[in-house]
């Protein structure tokens, strides 16, 4: 994580002159705080109001708020990994536990639960559609990274003659590889 | 209260067909996002009777809202967001092309119309001289 | 035996989401992309040999008891329909690797292409019309971003009524799906299928216009086509291949399936549909017959003979059902065949406007024959697959006494033997005028690539493949149509024999 107003005025920061320096403050408690509500949700979400998808929404919103405060940069140095990772990662690891109970003799998506004693936690439940969550969370926020990097760039306020539809990619769609 | 969704569904529907009805882009994407919350609010109401939130050791289970269609319109809405979503991505590339809004005709379908009329243009031309060389011919 | 009855979705998934980790790396996304595909297609095979040899297979999502979870079930349809399936993207895939197309430049092909594989299998495998709607959603969403990959301006603009259009039959789709719920109490179609004889007749009927609306909107029927031929030509060659060949006849397996397992023969739009599928074919071919750029005029062309498989239905005798599931066999991969070789005339002469090129049959012998097998065949000539199911539907309708609709099917025959003359006079007789195409023509650049003429000829032999085993194949027909029509065993299998 960088502090977006010690970040290099490249491409895609906010210049300083429009930051909201109220936003920017109260982000260093909100964004931690949005992100263990995320958190929550996640865990909570087998009984409960809750879940992967509602977790990576969260998530999302806490992004939102990152974008708003300072600019594509701030959102695309959030994390290390790129985006692209995030939302094959999540496929792949809500695909596999699906089939996994395939393997062992019962059918696609089913789950079980335990439940475990421990010190401080006491009661802890855990279902095995916990890996399925995390999945389905890690689909929803690599694409809202992808979205914020495809998108999140400013536009110049009226489409200019250089603009004739060839423009250059924006960053998540300029994954390409050596032929 | 089941009266009342039943009218905002109707609601959304017919102001989004309207929306759909019209020429410019952002309006057609505000009619699919009005039509899309009308079927999801009518999804949402077949489910009969509303009742305590269906979460599991919250109250006794007989009491619940049927919670099938809540599932259903969850996931309904998700999918209308994400297609409304990439519509918007279309929509903002095809300002970026056309700096404009306007659903443009098929180019196709007007060259085709138009090889029609050329047809007939030739075929009128060519008759016009041939009466006129009958014409010249009787002269 | 079960447990490979959600391979098909989950298989090609895993691919995709390999896939886009690997998105940098084109050769790991190939061969985890064939991969997929080849054991898809593997899967497909044996369930298709087990569902013909024993009996359907079902599986519960999640272990739940029946109207809970969502059920998986293959039956002889959904089995024949998924080997074919899975056989087309396979062979579009090799042929969208060669053209060096979208495939090479864009890091999202692969991953999306599986993603549409998924989906087209989820919708053959699925018991369960929610889970119907969330398959189509897929398959869609996939098309969506193949369609409009290249952001070219006429893609923007083809893709733009193309979203619009489907995304207004998907909203149908879940306004149907909530009134049925809501008169019915389920979405699981076996259930659906015991539950909708107790309904009032008007009612149960509504819902059968309802789901007509929606299916007839993505499979090109009569008045809902207009959008098919205006987006799929602008997608690069294999990927209106895979359009063409597949999505639309989702359409179509939706309508067969809802219309014989959920609808008590009062309910069922016979008439109707015949009057559809006779307006589907004439109309269809009418429109073929006006366009000069050969992949529209075959994409009009599809809409024609989606007219002749709704005919087969509409008539819901076993003949006619035989020969309906008989033609949409042949037509997904004779279609296929004839857009592959589409693209390569395309890549060859630089252009596809009948106006322009010609004289490929010099240039390009090998591309004539695998033009002409696939053209004869969908125009219904003897000995080829195109015949026998012309000639299954004929006879069916004549055992009907429908004698408008054959006489219209007959005539519609005739003017599609005048579309591919009329194709294969501008395109491979005649010379080029063009000194740019003929500049082409003569070019190294014009050379099409190994890969992309080796999957098309598998296409094409598939194709004539299916002449020699029409007899077998018509059998199957046979006994699937056999199926269809006593849905009892179909329920039964996945309600469980104790079931009320």
């Amino acid at each position: 994580m960088s502090e977006p107003s010690n970040a290099p005025a490249s491409h895609g920061t906010l210049a300083r002159s429009r930051r909201m320096m109220l936003l920017d403050t109260s982000m260093k408690v909100l964004y931690p705080s949005i992100l263990v509500l995320a958190m929550y949700f996640l865990l909570a979400g087998h009984n409960r109001p809750g879940g992967g998808f509602v977790g990576g929404l969260v998530v999302g919103g806490a992004l939102a708020l990152r974008y708003v405060s300072g600019g594509a940069q701030a959102v695309r140095s959030t994390f290390r990994l790129p985006p692209h990772l995030f939302l094959g990662l999540g496929l792949l690891m809500s695909a596999s536990t699906a089939f996994v109970p395939v393997v062992l003799g019962g059918s696609i998506l089913e789950h079980g639960d335990t439940t475990f004693h421990l010190p401080i936690f006491d009661k802890v439940k855990v279902t095995s559609a916990l890996p399925f969550d995390i999945g389905v969370d890690l689909i929803v926020i690599g694409l809202i990274l992808m979205a914020f990097a495809a998108f999140g760039e400013d536009v110049p306020d009226a489409p200019g003659a250089a603009d004739d539809g060839s423009d250059a990619p924006s960053p998540a769609l300029k994954i390409r590889s050596k032929p | 209260m089941s009266v009342l969704l039943a009218f905002a569904a109707a609601f959304l529907f017919a102001t989004g067909t309207w929306m759909l009805l019209q020429r410019r882009l952002s309006r057609i994407l505000i009619g699919v996002g009005l039509v899309g919350h009308g079927s999801n609010i009518l999804l949402l109401m077949s489910g009969g009777d509303g009742g305590v939130s269906p979460i599991i050791d919250t109250a006794d289970p007989s009491e619940f809202a049927d919670p099938l269609p809540q599932a259903l319109v969850l996931t309904s809405i998700v999918i209308t967001f994400g297609v409304t979503a990439f519509l918007l991505a279309l929509g903002f590339r095809s300002w970026r092309i056309t700096h404009d809004d306007v659903v443009e005709d098929d180019v196709e379908d007007r060259f085709i119309a138009r090889r029609h009329e050329t047809d007939q243009a030739i075929a009128e031309e060519e008759l016009a001289e041939r009466d006129q060389a009958v014409e010249e011919g009787r002269r | 035996m079960n447990a490979l009855i959600p391979l098909p979705i989950i298989v090609p998934l895993l691919g995709a989401s390999l896939c886009v980790i690997a998105a940098r790396a084109r050769w790991i996304q190939r061969i985890v992309s064939l991969s997929a595909l080849t054991c898809n297609m593997i899967v497909a095979i044996t369930l298709f040999v087990r569902v013909d040899d024993r009996d359907m297979v079902v599986m519960q999502a999640g272990g739940w008891p029946v109207p809970l979870g969502i059920t998986l079930a293959v039956d002889r349809l959904s089995a024949v329909m998924l080997v074919v399936s899975s056989l087309m993207l396979l062979a579009v895939m090799v042929y969208a690797i060669g053209q060096k197309a979208e495939e090479s430049r864009y890091a999202a092909f692969n991953p999306v292409y599986l993603v549409l594989a998924a989906g087209v299998s989820a919708s053959f495998i699925t018991g369960d019309l929610f889970n119907l709607f969330v398959a189509f959603e897929m398959m869609l969403v996939a098309s969506y971003v193949l369609l409009t990959l290249g952001g070219r301006p006429d893609q923007v603009r083809a893709g733009m009524s193309y979203v619009v259009i489907s995304l207004i039959a998907s909203t149908f789709f879940v306004t149907a799906l909530a009134v049925i719920y809501a008169a019915t109490g389920t979405v699981n179609m076996a259930q659906l299928a015991e539950r909708m004889p107790e309904l009032p007749p008007g009612v149960a009927t509504g819902f059968s216009l309802l789901l007509i609306l929606v299916f007839g909107i993505k499979a090109g029927l009569f008045p809902l086509f207009f959008w098919l031929p205006d987006s799929y030509p602008t997608a690069s060659g294999a990927i209106t291949a895979v359009f063409a060949g597949l999505l639309t006849k989702v359409g179509v397996y939706a309508i067969i399936r809802t219309q014989t397992l959920m609808f008590p023969p009062d309910a069922r739009q016979g008439t109707l549909l015949l009057v559809l599928a006779g307006l589907t074919m004439i109309v269809g071919v009418l429109g073929a017959l006006a366009q000069d750029d050969l992949r529209r005029m075959l994409s009009f062309h599809i809409v024609s003979h989606i007219g002749y498989m709704i005919f087969g239905l509409a008539l819901f005798t076993l003949a006619g059902v035989a020969g309906a599931v008989f033609y949409v066999v042949h037509h997904i991969i004779v279609k296929t065949a004839l857009f592959l070789v589409a693209g390569l005339v395309e890549r060859r002469s630089g252009s596809d406007r009948l106006s322009r090129v010609g004289g490929l049959v010099r240039s390009a012998p090998v591309i004539a024959v695998l033009f002409a097998l696939p053209a004869l065949s969908i125009a219904g000539l003897p000995p080829f697959s195109g015949f026998v199911g012309k000639f299954a539907l004929v006879s069916a309708g004549i055992d009907s006494q429908d004698w408008l609709i054959v006489g219209v099917s007959l005539l519609v025959s005739l003017l599609t033997v005048y579309v591919m003359v009329r194709i294969w006079s501008n395109v491979f007789w005649g010379e080029p005028e063009d000194p740019a195409i003929v500049a082409w023509i003569a070019s190294e650049e014009s050379r099409v690539p190994r890969l992309m003429t080796a999957s098309a000829s598998v296409v094409v032999a598939l194709s004539v493949a299916l002449m020699v085993f029409a007899g077998p194949l018509y059998n199957y027909a046979e006994r699937t149509a056999a199926d269809l029509l006593a849905p009892q065993r179909y329920i039964e299998s996945v309600l469980g024999s104790d079931a009320p």
